[in-house]
């Protein structure tokens, strides 16, 4: 990205431009069952490229992303109803004022699973990983514990925000996919910084990395951190495309969705993050009739890929490393 | 006072469950250094094999007629459970975790994450999702002191599980087996090299920690009442905190630990509130890891470059 | 990964011609349908709670088989189209779209839980299509708008119905209530019951609650049995029921349960035996002192599948009932003119009584109470609203 700073301007202003503009041919011509599933493909986009960061970049493990979304998904909610009312009463109400106060509340969201990342991160991301796997298993059974017993959160019977107004649905084609653009291309360009290069070091050999004076609780904490924080801005989208939420739907399969999200795309690969978390919105619709069978498919695609390739389908590998004729930085620190 | 006690009892019975399962993971983590998330189905499918094997020897017949299950029958429905737990611990074992033993560590975990689902999701296919009423393989006997009731049931399984844990204890400290056992847990690499059989020793863990885990399926099938395809989640997850909480690889650890378990989310579901009962396990699991990791019995080891 | 890189260009012409398929079908293509009349269906098909679906599915079924037998709605056949939600409500609000996209659905026929018809009842508001829910009884469902309608009674009536029987019928001056926290149903009825039984002049002795999955309620029923109470409220579903049951018989706890229309299914007796004797719940009809209408149904279901019809499927079966009837009163199976129909509903001839659709979008129903006795629930008695 050595390009000067007006281009920079010029493509990132034709980018928005682009999705805008392919946000309102969606909904001019494609029915909404279709437009619904286009935004769980970006909101999978935004989950699956977070988890990667944890479970992929930096070789520790989570189990418990459903419960940073739901941390953000809840949040996220209450501030949009809380800001709905107020917003449009100081820019009217339209699409300026949905904007705004969509990412008021997804910023509030992402901050409140933030902070749930480091409250759990620092305790269990001083050991190995895999006790960080129960941890967080058991931290995103707990939030949905909690949720179920909080009163003014609806309860079990899920928040749809007060009656009249309610919940609204804020979230569109434009802001998701400008949110995973943004979650893309920034922990693209974080997996290649030099904290980027120290996460791989830690995955790769934890102890030869301390020994180089890599500080490596603290990067595992940031880095878990971060990745809270975009589940909980995918959480906020979801709550603001249902239009409500409930405990429920954030179950521990939540989180095995996204695992194999990242697991089929590749530990360790952005761009195959992508291509799972699309995959995965397009086959649960695909595979509608066969319920009763998907996780049954999931669980085993998980141990097979374990088997054959431990990496997963595209390993650590950009998918356009190959198309630039030119090997990544992640994949001279592969063994 | 009354109240007191028997929550107490409930909370031994429950966590007696809970030790025999925590055995379970915490031998294979002594020889494999894996969580095998696997292990909560393999006390699952234990408890639906003594289901079956107690509808095949025609429990229904006795139940009907009003007379007890005869106790070598009994005995019998728990030894098919345990033999076909223990087998499918060694298939488990064969077809999944050894074709990774010498990928990076992240890589058996997820292959475990797969087989438990795999598992589990096959059973709610098998056995649907259903709940089951467990047979009485055993005639509920009540006995009243001051107040308090305990069933044999309650105390089958105190009796039981204890019996089973001192026959692990010494299997571990007299046989043959048990030394090359311990020694592959020290380190597998050197025990290779003193001519130790690992891969043996291996399959033997796997085994005798699944049959330990069908005995706990039976007698939490009796316990609880019923038994459906999802058991093996929560309580496996318990029972891995269980050994972490006695010090994970630690036998004597893992006894304690279900105990403690055991008892800690009774008295939190009969004082503070049944909605918290999970919850606290994963409370104690965070305390364990920030104040002591190693456990309450377990040795500080340090990692080895 | 040669391989996957060569399929990648193959799987985007796929996903683009899935797409192409995808497009809105222009007013013209609608209008001129002559086909079978689509009434959806989105049920939990899988899951815990499937087999809820289920039987509002067979049921539902059955309505729909009997319509046309008697040559369907103005010379058109239903057909009625079920998918599965899996529980999941961001599933509920895809399928609905799906039934309305793809199926072009003219009616809906909504889940048993709540808060999935809440949230497929938001979908088939904003895209104006009418829904009718066959068991969702939180009042939250048709607050939704005013295109969602249901055929059961709701929570706060039917928790009413159980504080009368147990004060007035039973004479019961102390219960204790064991709710289940994580289902939205068991809390409204509880919520119903404690304000109706305490104005009554009743007392709750003590309240307990556990989590739909539990099995063991030790602790909660060891709790209860050291207070006053004379009887548990226990609105839960039938699972969690049947342990609670079998636990507080060995706890040596005599006290008679009580429960609402959550308890009925087979399994209820095959897990609790006998330790359900004497107890009591309220529910949609009763089998046994059913009008002619619904033995009718009871006859032709367990003809049909084999296994008595639960309650659940009793409302399924009057759902699509209403629907038809809807259909009948209305020249073109336009939504709007469909919804101003099914607002108009009287008296239509249901298994569950006469169905009567009021200006909030419910019916007017009375519940009836099942007394447990040797393993089969009897009619004890009748609570009009």
């Amino acid at each position: 990205m050595s390009k000067s700073p007006t281009l920079r301007v010029v493509v990132v202003a034709t980018l928005f431009v682009a999705l805008f503009l392919a946000g309102v041919a969606l909904r001019a011509n494609v029915i909404e069952y279709v437009q619904r599933i286009v935004l769980l493909a970006g909101i999978n986009i935004i989950l699956a490229v977070g988890l990667n960061l944890i479970n992929g970049t930096t070789g520790q493990f989570s189990l418990g992303h459903a419960g940073f979304m739901a941390i953000g998904a809840y949040a996220a909610a209450y501030v949009g109803v809380l800001l709905g009312p107020l917003v449009e009463g100081w820019c009217g109400p339209g699409l300026l004022a949905d904007g705004l106060t969509l990412n008021l509340a997804l910023v509030v969201g992402a901050f409140f699973s933030a902070c749930a990342g480091l409250l759990i991160g620092i305790p269990s991301l001083r050991l190995r990983g895999d006790y960080l796997a129960v941890v967080t298993l058991g931290f995103g059974e707990i939030i949905r514990i909690v949720f179920t017993n909080a009163e003014f959160l609806g309860s079990a019977t899920g928040y749809f925000g007060d009656e009249p107004a309610g919940l609204r649905e804020y979230t569109s084609f434009f802001w998701v996919y400008v949110w995973a653009l943004l979650v893309v291309v920034g922990l693209y360009n974080l997996t290649f910084s030099q904290m980027g290069r120290s996460l791989v070091a830690i995955r790769e050999d934890e102890i030869a990395a301390e020994a180089i004076a890599t500080p490596t609780t603290r990067l595992k904490v940031q880095a878990f951190v971060i990745s809270a924080a975009t589940a909980g801005i995918a959480g906020g989208l979801f709550a603001h495309m249902q239009a409500g939420i409930r405990p429920e739907d954030f179950r521990f399969e939540k989180s095995i969705d996204m695992l194999v999200m990242v697991i089929i795309g590749g530990l360790g690969s952005i761009s195959g993050a992508v291509l799972g978390g699309i995959f995965v919105a397009v086959t649960l619709e695909l595979m509608r009739d066969l319920a009763q069978y998907r996780l049954v498919i999931y669980a085993l695609l998980l141990v097979v890929i374990m088997i054959v390739r431990p990496r997963g389908l595209l390993g650590t590998r950009e998918l356009f490393d190959t198309w630039k004729k030119k090997s990544g930085p992640s994949q001279g620190s592969r063994a | 006072m009354s109240q007191f006690l028997q929550q107490l009892i409930n909370g031994l019975s429950l966590g007696s469950i809970y030790a025999l399962i925590a055995l379970g993971y915490t031998m294979v983590y002594g020889v494999l250094r894996l969580i095998n998330f696997a292990h909560g189905e393999v006390f699952m499918v234990g408890a639906y094999a003594g289901y079956y094997a107690a509808w095949l020897l025609g429990v229904e017949r006795f139940e009907a007629a009003g007379q007890g299950f005869p106790l070598y029958l009994a005995l019998l429905v728990l030894a098919v459970a345990m033999g076909a737990a223990a087998l499918l611990g060694v298939l488990v074992e064969a077809l999944a975790y050894r074709p990774v033993r010498s990928a990076p560590r992240l890589t058996p975990l997820i292959t475990a994450i797969g087989v438990s689902l795999l598992l589990q999701n096959v059973a709610l296919l098998v056995f649907s999702p259903n709940p089951r009423r467990y047979p009485a393989i055993l005639t509920e006997v009540r006995f009243e002191f001051a107040g308090v009731i305990v069933t044999n049931v309650k105390l089958t399984i105190f009796v039981l599980a204890s019996l089973l844990m001192v026959g692990l204890h010494l299997l571990i400290q007299k046989t043959s087996w048990g030394r090359g056992a311990r020694a592959t847990s020290a380190n597998l690499d050197a025990a290779e090299l003193m001519g130790i059989d690992t891969g043996q020793v291996i399959r033997w863990t796997f085994a005798t920690g699944s049959a330990l885990a069908a005995a706990g399926g039976i007698l939490f099938g009796l316990d609880q009442i019923t038994i459906n395809p999802q058991m093996g989640v929560l309580t496996g997850i318990k029972a891995f905190v269980a050994a972490v909480l006695g010090g994970i690889g630690n036998i004597p650890g893992a006894m304690l630990g279900g105990i403690l378990i055991g008892l800690a989310e009774q008295f939190t579901a009969g004082y503070l509130s049944p909605d918290y009962r999970d919850a606290i396990t994963f409370l104690i699991l965070i305390a364990v890891l920030l104040v002591k990791p190693q456990g309450l019995l377990g040795v500080v080891r340090t990692e080895k470059v | 990964m040669r391989p996957l890189r060569r399929a990648l260009p193959y799987g985007a012409v796929l996903l683009g011609a899935w797409a192409l398929g995808a497009c809105k079908p222009s007013a013209e293509e609608l209008a001129n349908a002559t086909g079978d009349i689509v009434v959806g269906h989105y049920a939990s098909m899988t899951g815990s709670t499937a087999h809820f679906g289920q039987d509002t599915d067979k049921a539902a079924r059955l309505a729909v088989d009997e319509i046309n037998a008697e040559g369907g709605v103005r010379g058109r056949k239903l057909r009625l189209v079920t998918l599965d939600d899996r529980g999941d409500s961001a599933e509920a609000a895809n399928a609905v779209n799906r039934l309305i996209d793809v199926e072009h659905a003219v009616a809906l026929l909504g889940e048993v839980a709540s808060s999935l018809s809440l949230a497929g009842g938001r979908i088939a508001q904003r895209r104006r299509v009418p829904m009718v829910s066959s068991a969702s009884t939180n009042p939250k469902v048709t607050h939704v708008g005013d295109y969602v309608f249901r055929v059961c009674f709701l929570d706060p009536f039917q928790g009413r119905v159980m504080a009368v029987f147990a004060k007035k019928h039973l004479g019961l001056s102390s219960v204790a209530i064991l709710r289940d926290v994580r289902n939205d149903y068991s809390i409204g009825l509880s919520d119903a019951f404690r304000k109706s039984f305490v104005e009554l002049g009743g007392t709750i002795a003590v309240e307990q609650s556990y989590a739909q999955g539990d099995t063991d309620f030790s602790a909660q029923l060891t709790a209860i049995r050291a207070s006053s109470a004379r009887a548990i409220f226990v609105p839960g579903y039938y699972s969690e029921v049947a342990t609670i049951a079998r636990t507080a018989q060995r706890l040596g706890l005599t006290l008679p349960l009580l429960g609402g229309d959550g308890w009925d299914a087979p399994d209820l007796f095959k897990i609790a035996g006998d330790a359900l004797e004497g107890s009591f719940f309220s529910n949609h009809f009763a089998p046994d002192m059913a009008s002619e209408r619904a033995q009718r149904f009871v006859a032709e279901f367990t003809k049909r599948y084999g296994q008595a019809p639960t309650g659940l499927g009793a409302l399924g079966y009057d759902g699509v009932l209403v629907i038809a009837d809807a259909l009948r009163r209305t020249k073109t199976v336009e939504p709007k003119a469909l919804r101003d129909a099914l607002a108009a509903t009287r008296e239509v001839d249901g298994v569950t009584g006469k169905i009567t659709i009021d200006a909030d979008r419910n019916p007017t129903k009375s519940a009836v109470v099942l007394r447990v006795t040797s393993g089969h629930a009897k009619y004890e008695t009748t609570i009009a609203p």
